[in-house]
């Protein structure tokens, strides 16, 4: 834990210099301010017979909000899932923070002992599209069982950091309420929570509004603004093209198994180069 | 009147037939719960010589009469560990073994029933494995599992007179010895009536169980 903080204060001065970062040609150094917090190389990724990603390279650095949209079926979730090893990829490598979690079919790259795949990856939070939480534990037990049976912090420290992070995404009165209890809004609001208390480095967020009805969107939104607010580094696939626009840092485009396009957010949505993106803004906002 | 006076008269000798079929019964029920759930994990996550193992274990049990089960460890399995112990312990491993093959089987269609988005989740915060069956999975699959456990459990209360037939001491062997010595069918009435109360028991407690599981649902 303690060697891996080291390697983030030290890319974040500018003097570190990353072994891992040497290995790829052409891939780092290219910014020594930013610090790449993920790192996506030649991602493949078929289901069966189905191709879903065919040669997906993007990095994200910290600080950054990257929001992937596209058609339904293009693989934007995947990419997510990808990231967090809840899909395994068929080639290409995965980096989080400089640890290489997946790595398969690409010469010299080779996945990092399992501990410290394990230690990065309990530093990704992921929110879904369908919330999952548990449904038999009330919101704060929701929030504090990772902490409790992961980090192993007693129970009277993780109900306070547990109130903490329940009132961050303003449900602190809600502690004692069982999902089926909660709105949809709420439930995701206490998923976000949930990710939070284990002091995640950046979170995915796979469709976090798009099982929600349209009156409920927003609260879910805006604890993800005031999260970027907060300058927290986050990968959102998302369909609310407005939300999209005012939150992102970058805007990337899935589209037939590939990225199409990766612009700030104005360029994306003002001057789209691509035909397809600009067929896809045209439906969407339209 | 005279009814009642006999009832009251044969009533210690039903008791006695009461307690024995409750005896075999309570005695094979908690372990066989406790077998049923613990053969569940290991069907659905153990190594695999041990997933074979249970799958021939529940193919052979379920697929054979529970009386055929019963004679072979009368007349097999007792003598050959040298009959110690008598019928009794013998009669409650056939039960428990018995039933711990339907409840493994209903366990493991219930755990494959929760959802996969709580696996999903579970990962995503680096919740260990057997900490995530304990704690997430299996509390989720009790309760899918309540009702058709529940059908079991009263299942095996009526199964369990078939331990009449190798001579022990239970309801139905004991009102077919009154029957037979005072010529009437009273007893089987009465017999008929106990079994009526005590699976509408069982069903009550199933019922409390699973309000108990499903209060987060309401």
């Amino acid at each position: 834990m303690g060697e891996k903080t080291q390697v983030g204060a030290g890319a974040r001065t500018g003097d570190g210099a990353r072994a891992d970062g040497g290995a790829q040609a052409g891939g780092g150094a290219r910014d020594d301010t930013a610090e790449v917090i993920i790192r996506l190389t030649n991602l493949h990724k078929s289901f069966g017979e189905l191709s879903v990603l065919q040669g997906v390279d993007l990095t994200v650095e910290r600080g950054q909000v990257v929001s992937i949209i596209g058609p339904s079926g293009s693989g934007k979730s995947t990419v997510l899932r990808c990231v967090n090893g809840l899909e395994k990829i068929d080639r290409g490598v995965v980096e989080i923070e400089g640890v290489v979690v997946a790595a398969v079919g690409t010469p010299g790259a080779k996945p990092a002992p399992k501990e410290q795949i394990r230690a990065v990856l309990a530093k990704t939070g992921m929110v879904f599209q369908s919330f999952n939480l548990f449904p038999h534990m009330t919101a704060l037990q929701n929030v504090i069982e990772a902490p409790m049976t992961v980090k192993k912090i007693p129970k009277a420290r993780a109900r306070e950091l547990g109130m903490e992070k329940l009132r961050r995404v303003g449900l602190d009165d809600k502690a004692d309420a069982f999902p089926s209890r909660l709105s949809g809004g709420q439930k995701q609001r206490v998923a976000i929570a949930r990710a939070l208390a284990m002091e995640p480095d950046f979170m995915l967020f796979d469709e976090p509004t798009s099982a929600l009805d349209p009156e409920l969107v927003g609260e879910v939104l805006d604890v993800i603004k005031s999260l970027a607010r907060e300058h927290m580094s986050m990968m959102i696939v998302s369909h609310e093209m407005g939300f999209t626009r005012e939150v992102s840092d970058r805007v990337i485009f899935v589209d037939n198994q590939k990225i199409v396009a990766d612009n700030p957010p104005e360029r994306f949505f003002n001057s789209p180069e691509h035909p397809r993106v600009a067929a896809f803004l045209d439906k969407m906002l339209n | 009147m005279e009814t009642v006076n006999y009832i009251i008269r044969i009533s210690p000798q039903l008791l006695v037939g009461v307690i024995g079929t409750l005896q075999v019964y309570f005695g094979a029920i908690f372990p066989a719960l406790v077998m049923g759930v613990f053969f569940a994990i290991v069907k659905t996550a153990g190594p695999k010589p041990l997933r074979w193992l249970l799958n021939v274990y529940t193919w052979a049990w379920r697929g054979v009469p529970l009386l055929l089960q019963l004679m072979i460890m009368k007349y097999g399995v007792l003598p050959l560990l040298g009959g110690g112990g008598g019928d009794f312990p013998g009669a409650i491993w056939v039960f428990a073994l018995n039933m711990a093959a339907y409840l493994t089987e209903i366990m493991r269609a219930a755990i494959g029933a929760v959802d996969r988005g709580q696996y999903e989740a579970c990962r995503v915060l680096g919740i260990p494995y057997w900490r995530m069956m304990f704690r997430v999975i299996i509390p989720q699959s009790v309760r899918i599992a309540l009702p058709p456990a529940c059908s079991e459990a009263i299942n095996l209360l009526k199964d369990a007179a078939v331990i009449s037939v190798i001579s022990m001491q239970d309801i139905v062997r004991v009102t077919n010895q009154i029957t037979t010595r005072d010529k009437t069918v009273i007893p089987y009435l009465c017999a008929f009536v106990i079994y009526l109360i005590l699976t509408s028991l069982l069903v009550k407690v199933f019922g409390l169980l699973e309000k108990r599981f499903t209060a987060y649902d309401a």
